[in-house]
């Protein structure tokens, strides 16, 4: 092929399909969850005293461990499998819930301004100066634990983050002869800001979102150490990370194991975002 | 102009406050069906103040505080948001100065000429496809089909205004502001949207108010002028007698700092001496006497406006002394 047809091939045919491997990752995480109680080898719950973190690949009684297990003889492969379903559930919807709801309350102050941009501001940076896991613990402490109230405490906490950057985002936005032309052209308030606001700002937001969503992991890991997420035994990523945290002088698989399937979920997560960021915009189509 | 019987446009006495300030003074302007009223006046001067305020879209600060805009003989000042919003893009529409930035760089550009169509004629998407072409084809964007499915960034500047114009002009409206619709374009492209604003009034039928601080643009295109300063009218009249008899000296010093092809060549060009005060610091009376060659202890109480030909009023207390000026 000539250079001059080279250059004029377009960037999605160019470099597309291989900028979306990162989903694949995601797409076979979520497999896993899905099918967790049919691939993994063992109950994840299934104690063996005897076999107390034992390397990768020992066999001990009944079990094989492929991977080694855990301080209680549990089967680690059997439980990063089943531990994907509730890190991905409490990432996934607490990311989606605060999102939703920290952009429009956003959006809103920034296109509103007045006493709607005072409230809801105020507000944002009132959250924003609690500590988190403080406000997380109190929550908890008042809910009661469990997946459900983790997914609502984080977003509870959480959606300030995207309100501060939906509203400076709108802020900018909002001044653009577009936005106020739409508003001319007698479009509401509601239309302008969901069809010509939100697609221009969205870039932005999936960026945090991303960010986020490794974040959530690693807080409901945070809550689950405290005792106030998940409840043992059930695996989580997080809560395996947090103990295994104990043994890594001794036992270096057990905390490697569920911190290396983190590492490359939030690493598939982020270029994803990246490339959802860059296909959104029509320029780099 | 305002003496006129019906216009679609009439405004009376409008006053703008921003804090406590008159940003826009007991200002009265009417256009009719078919005609092109020009507002002159430099940065500052109120003059997009008063054509936002006929679409109820003033900044946060500005509110009306006086006077009456009344639409086709429907007065727009008590409308509610909801009724306002109604009469936006529908019965009035407006064109911004930078076409670029005026359209949503995320968007197919047919589906921003759609938007006014969806909004006020309830129609379907396939119908409004079909009006943005056939109006794109009209505003003399070359195969329309194809251009409603790009983006801005993939057209010019004087294709994005063109576009902006099919926008506005999609739903028919009685009344057209234009905000310094060609002073992102280069010249030649200028020309090409000038000549198209023309023959829309004469097809459509609009009436057409363009603000702008070109007069050649005011030479080239308007019927009426009204000259603003300091958020008053100063001079209001049919283009022919202001340009060729500017009857306040702010009008004729505008007209002097043109700079002219027949004229004694290396004059120094004219310039108007000073600053538009900011707003809050105008002097009683007289806005401009500060910066005017005329002023005198007279210009310390507000001028009224006098006739000085038909239909062309000026406010001063000197129209008979401009010989004076140099």
């Amino acid at each position: 092929m000539s250079v001059a047809a080279a250059t004029s091939v377009p960037r999605s045919k160019r470099d597309g399909l291989w900028r979306w491997w990162p989903v694949g990752i995601i797409a076979l995480v979520v497999l896993v969850a899905i099918l967790a109680p049919w691939l993994a080898p063992y109950d994840p719950n299934q104690q063996n005293l005897l076999g107390r973190l034992k390397p990768p690949g020992t066999v001990s009684r009944s079990f094989h461990y492929w991977l080694g297990s855990d301080e209680l003889g549990r089967d680690l492969l059997s439980r990063v499998i089943h531990g994907a379903r509730i890190s991905l559930i409490v990432a996934f919807a607490s990311v989606v819930l605060s999102g939703v709801v920290g952009t429009t309350l956003g959006m809103i102050a920034g296109y509103r301004r007045g006493w709607v941009e005072i409230a809801v501001m105020r507000v944002v940076d009132v959250f924003l100066s609690i500590p988190a896991i403080l406000l997380a613990i109190i929550t908890v402490a008042v809910l009661g634990p469990g997946i459900v109230n983790v997914i609502m405490v984080l977003a509870l906490t959480r959606w300030p983050r995207y309100a501060r950057i939906a509203y400076s985002q709108t802020l900018s936005v909002a001044n653009m002869p577009y936005v106020r032309l739409s508003a001319l052209m007698g479009a509401g308030a509601p239309r302008v800001l969901f069809r010509h606001v939100l697609p221009n700002i969205v870039g932005a937001i999936s960026v945090v979102a991303t960010l986020e969503f490794g974040l959530m992991i690693l807080f409901e890991a945070g809550l689950s150490f405290l005792g106030l997420g998940v409840q043992p035994p059930t695996a989580s990523w997080g809560a395996m990370l947090s103990t295994g945290r104990n043994y890594v002088a001794t036992a270096w698989w057990v905390a490697t194991l569920p911190g290396a399937c983190l590492f490359v979920l939030v690493l598939a997560v982020n270029l994803t975002g990246d490339a959802v960021r860059d296909r959104l915009d029509p320029r780099h189509r | 102009m305002s003496e006129r019987a019906n216009p679609m446009l009439a405004i009376e006495g409008l006053t703008i406050e921003i804090d406590g300030n008159r940003i826009v003074d007991g200002v009265s302007l009417g256009v009719e069906t078919g005609r092109i009223l020009a507002i002159v006046g430099e940065s500052g001067c109120g003059k997009s103040l008063t054509a936002l305020s006929v679409l109820g879209l003033l900044p946060n600060a500005a509110r009306v505080s006086a006077g009456s805009i009344r639409l086709g003989g429907r007065e727009l000042t008590r409308l509610s948001e909801v009724e306002l919003s109604e009469v936006r893009g529908n019965d009035a529409a407006i064109i911004f100065q930078e076409p670029v930035a005026s359209l949503n760089p995320l968007m197919r550009v047919g589906e921003q000429v759609e938007e006014a169509l969806l909004l006020h004629r309830g129609l379907s998407r396939a119908a409004a496809r079909e009006e943005a072409i056939a109006i794109m084809a009209r505003v003399g964007i070359p195969d329309p089909a194809r251009r409603a499915r790009q983006y801005p960034f993939e057209l010019s500047g004087g294709m994005c205004q063109r576009i902006m114009i099919a926008s506005a002009l999609i739903c028919r409206p009685s009344l057209l502001i234009a905000d310094e619709p060609t002073t992102a374009l280069d010249v030649t492209i200028q020309a090409q949207i000038l000549d198209l604003m023309r023959r829309l009034r004469d097809e459509v039928g609009s009436a057409i108010v363009l603000i702008t601080h070109d007069m050649g643009v005011v030479a080239d295109l308007a019927d009426d002028v009204c000259v603003m300063y300091g958020g008053r009218i100063v001079e209001s009249g049919p283009v022919d007698a202001i340009f060729a008899e500017p009857s306040h000296p702010y009008t004729r010093l505008l007209l002097g700092t043109i700079p002219k092809l027949d004229g004694i060549r290396k004059t120094v060009l004219r310039t108007i001496e000073g600053m538009v005060p900011p707003a809050g610091a105008w002097p009683e009376g007289c806005r401009f006497r500060t910066r005017c060659p005329l002023a005198d202890e007279a210009c310390e109480q507000v001028p009224p406006a006098v006739a000085v030909g038909a239909s062309h009023r000026a406010a001063c207390w000197h129209v008979d002394r401009l010989e004076a000026m140099a």
